[in-house]
C-alpha cells in the first residue's frame, strides 16, 4: 500500500504505522497498539479502519474483529470528543464514586455510554483505573484527574468544554 | 496527580528515587543508576542468578513465587530466542504501585530488564503496559530512548560484547492480560486467554521461545538487590520474604497512598499508624489484604498479623499484589462483594465455563440479594457455585472472583441474612462518603 495515496490514517500515524510492524519478532504483534492508535487519531475503529489495519498485518480483517471485540477500551461507535470514564471498582466505590457517576450524569444529560448531542462528552462507568490511592478517579481521554467530589464536577466539565471550543469538536481531532 | 506520601517507618528502597526527577536519564544516574546493571555485566548470569535466589525477593504480582528460581528454570542452550517481558497491566483492584514506579522511576525497571536478561541469555525484553497508562507509556517509551542514546541498550552494552533490546507496548484494556499466558497472547496480537500449562513459560513463552515474566515491582526491585547486595536486602524482611514492599492503601483510610514497608509489617499498625486509622473516626469492619481477589479479613484477625506471603496465607487469605483496602462499619459487605464480582464478571475472558458462567451467576444471585429479593437458599447457592470454581478454570481469574465471594459469605453471613425478607440494605444505597 502507498501511504499517501491510500491510508485513512494521517501522513503522521501511517508512518508511524510502517515502523510498528516492523518492531517486533512478528507483524501481528502491532495489532492491539495499532488499533488503540487508530482509535486515538479517528474515534472509533470504524470497518474503514478494521480493513486497513488488517491490510497492514496481512491478516483479514474478521481476524482483527475477532482481537478487538476482547479489549473494552478498544469500540465500535463514535464516542464524544472527551470521554469522561469514571471508576467505580471497590477503592472508588469506598471513596463516593458512585456520587461521582451520578452526578456527571446529571450534569451531561446522558447515561451510560451515553453521547451528549453537540458530540462534546461522552460518559462511561469503567472498571479499576489503577488510581486506587487516590480515588475516587476519573479518565477523560486519557488524562487521570482524582481525589474527587461530585463538587468538582461542574468545574472539570467547564474546563473540558473551553478545550473542544478553541480544539474543535471533531472527536479525537 | 497522584500525590506522594510518606511515614517515618517506611523503608524507601524501590521508592527512594520518587519524587526527585529520576525519569530523567542523567538524574538517574547522578542517584546511583545503571551501577546494577554494569555490575552484573561483569559478574554474569549465575551470579546474578544466585544473588536474586539469596535476596528471597518473591514475586510482587500476587503469587509470590521466588524470583531467583523462576529465572533459575529458564534453559541454558534453547533453540528459539529467550525473552524478558515486564508485566505492568496493572489491574488489580486496589492496586496503583506500578503507576508510580512507571511515573516516577521508569530506568529501574529498564535497568531490571537488562539485568534480568544478562541473567536468562535474552537479547530482548518487553515492557507491557495497561492502554489506560498511556501517560505512563510515553514517560518510558522516553526513558527507553535515552537509554539507547547512552548505549545502555543496543549492541555492546556497557561497553561490553552483550546485546540487549527494550520493546514497549501498550494493552487497550484488559485485566485478564495481567495473567501470565494471556499477557503473551496479548503481545502475539490475540485475544488474551490463558494458555494450558504445561508447558510453562520458561521453556515455552512468547512467540516459543523460552520466557521469564515479572511484576514491574519485581523488576524495579533487582537493581536494588544488585546494589545493596542480597544479604542486606533479605535482611529488611522476614524470612523467605526479603526486602519491603509497595503497600497502596486505600478505601476508607485517613491518609491513603503507596507506602513502602518492610514484608512482614504488622496490617494494624499499618492502618492505625501508617494510614492514620479509620477515616471519620468510624469503626474497622473489614480488610481486604492484597487487591480485590484476596478473602477479606475480619478486625480479629488482623492484630498480629504480619504482612508478608506466609503470614497473611497462614491466616486464610493472601499477600497478593499489595492492595490493602480498608472498609469501615458503615459499608454494606454484600454491595462490596456484588461490586467485586461484578468486576469479575466484566473481565472473565469466556474460555473456561466455570469462570464465565459463575461470575455471571454470582453477578446475578448478588444483584438480586442486595435489591432485596433474596431467599435464604441464595446464601447457600451463592457459596456453592463460588466452591465450584476454584480450581476449575485455566488461569486463577476463576479463583479470583470465588476466593473472595466464599469469604464475604462466610464471615458475613450475618449481614447476607439482614437482606433477607424484602428488608431494606441496612446501609445507604451507596457507600457513603465519611462525614468530616
Amino acid at each position: 500500500m502507498s501511504p499517501e495515496s491510500m491510508t485513512l490514517f494521517s501522513p503522521q500515524l501511517a508512518a508511524r504505522f510502517d515502523g510498528l510492524v516492523e518492531k517486533y519478532p512478528v507483524r501481528r504483534s502491532a495489532l492491539v497498539p495499532m488499533l488503540l492508535y487508530a482509535q486515538d487519531e479517528v474515534g472509533y475503529l470504524s470497518d474503514a479502519v478494521i480493513d486497513e489495519v488488517a491490510q497492514r498485518i496481512g491478516i483479514t480483517p474478521l481476524d482483527v474483529r475477532n482481537v478487538a471485540t476482547y479489549y473494552s477500551m478498544l469500540r465500535f461507535r463514535p464516542v464524544g470528543k472527551f470521554n469522561v470514564q469514571v471508576c467505580t471498582n471497590i477503592s472508588c466505590m469506598l471513596r463516593g464514586a458512585y456520587d461521582l457517576y451520578e452526578r456527571f450524569q446529571e450534569e451531561l444529560g446522558i447515561g451510560q455510554k451515553g453521547v451528549t448531542a453537540d458530540g462534546v462528552f461522552s460518559l462511561e462507568e469503567v472498571e479499576c483505573i489503577g488510581a486506587c490511592c487516590w480515588g475516587p478517579a476519573i479518565q477523560i481521554n486519557y488524562d487521570f484527574i482524582d481525589e474527587l467530589t461530585p463538587e468538582h464536577v461542574p468545574g472539570i466539565l467547564i474546563a473540558y468544554r473551553g478545550k473542544a471550543k478553541t480544539e474543535g469538536t471533531v472527536p479525537h481531532a | 496527580m497522584p500525590r506522594l506520601v510518606s511515614h517515618p517507618d517506611e523503608v524507601k528502597i524501590v521508592t527512594s528515587r520518587f519524587g526527585k526527577g529520576a525519569a530523567a536519564i542523567d538524574r538517574y544516574i547522578e542517584l546511583g543508576g545503571y551501577e546494577s546493571a554494569k555490575k552484573a555485566v561483569e559478574q554474569g548470569s549465575e551470579w546474578i542468578i544466585n544473588e536474586l535466589k539469596a535476596s528471597n525477593l518473591r514475586g510482587r504480582g500476587g503469587a509470590g513465587f521466588p524470583t531467583g528460581l523462576k529465572w533459575s528454570f529458564v534453559p541454558k542452550q534453547a533453540e528459539k530466542p529467550k525473552y524478558v517481558l515486564v508485566n505492568g497491566d496493572e489491574s488489580e483492584p486496589g492496586t496503583c504501585k506500578d503507576h508510580l514506579i512507571f511515573l516516577h522511576d521508569p530506568h529501574s525497571v529498564i535497568e531490571g530488564t537488562i539485568i534480568a536478561g544478562l541473567a536468562i541469555g535474552a537479547k530482548t525484553g518487553f515492557i507491557y503496559l495497561r492502554g489506560e497508562y498511556r501517560y505512563l507509556l510515553e514517560i518510558v517509551e522516553k526513558a527507553v530512548a535515552d537509554a539507547y542514546a547512552k548505549g545502555f541498550l543496543g549492541k555492546n552494552i556497557f561497553g561490553s560484547e552483550s546485546e540487549f533490546q527494550i520493546i514497549t507496548q501498550t494493552g487497550a484494556g484488559a485485566y485478564e492480560v495481567g495473567e501470565e499466558s494471556a499477557l503473551m497472547e496479548s503481545l502475539e496480537g490475540k485475544r488474551g486467554v490463558p494458555r494450558i500449562k504445561p508447558p510453562f513459560p520458561a521453556v515455552v513463552g512468547l512467540y516459543g521461545g523460552p520466557t521469564i515474566i515479572n511484576n514491574a515491582e519485581t523488576i524495579a526491585t533487582v537493581p536494588h538487590v544488585i546494589a545493596m547486595g542480597a544479604e542486606a536486602y533479605a535482611a529488611v524482611g522476614t524470612p523467605r520474604n526479603g526486602g519491603t514492599r509497595l503497600f497502596c492503601l486505600s478505601g476508607h483510610v485517613e491518609r491513603p497512598g503507596v507506602y513502602e514497608l518492610p514484608m512482614g509489617y504488622n496490617l494494624k499498625k499499618m492502618i492505625y499508624e501508617v494510614g492514620g486509622g479509620v477515616r471519620g473516626g468510624r469503626k474497622l469492619k473489614a480488610v481486604v489484604p492484597g487487591g480485590s481477589s484476596t478473602p477479606v479479613l475480619l478486625p480479629e484477625e488482623i492484630e498480629n498479623l504480619g504482612m508478608d506471603f506466609d503470614q497473611v496465607g497462614k491466616a486464610g487469605s493472601m499477600l497478593g499484589s499489595g492492595g490493602v483496602v480498608v472498609i469501615d462499619d458503615q459499608t454494606c459487605i454484600v454491595e462490596f462483594a456484588l461490586r467485586t464480582i461484578s468486576f469479575y464478571q466484566h473481565e472473565s475472558c469466556g474460555w473456561c465455563i466455570p469462570c464465565r458462567e459463575g461470575t455471571d451467576w454470582l453477578k446475578k444471585s448478588l444483584t438480586r440479594f442486595h435489591a432485596g429479593f433474596g431467599v435464604a437458599k441464595d446464601i447457600d447457592n451463592i457459596q456453592y457455585l463460588a466452591e465450584n470454581m476454584m480450581g476449575r478454570t485455566f488461569c486463577p481469574l476463576g479463583d479470583a472472583a470465588a476466593m473472595p465471594t466464599l469469604g464475604f459469605v462466610k464471615k458475613f453471613r450475618k449481614e447476607f441474612e439482614d437482606h433477607l425478607n424484602g428488608q431494606p440494605c441496612p446501609f445507604a444505597k451507596h457507600v457513603e462518603l465519611a462525614l468530616i
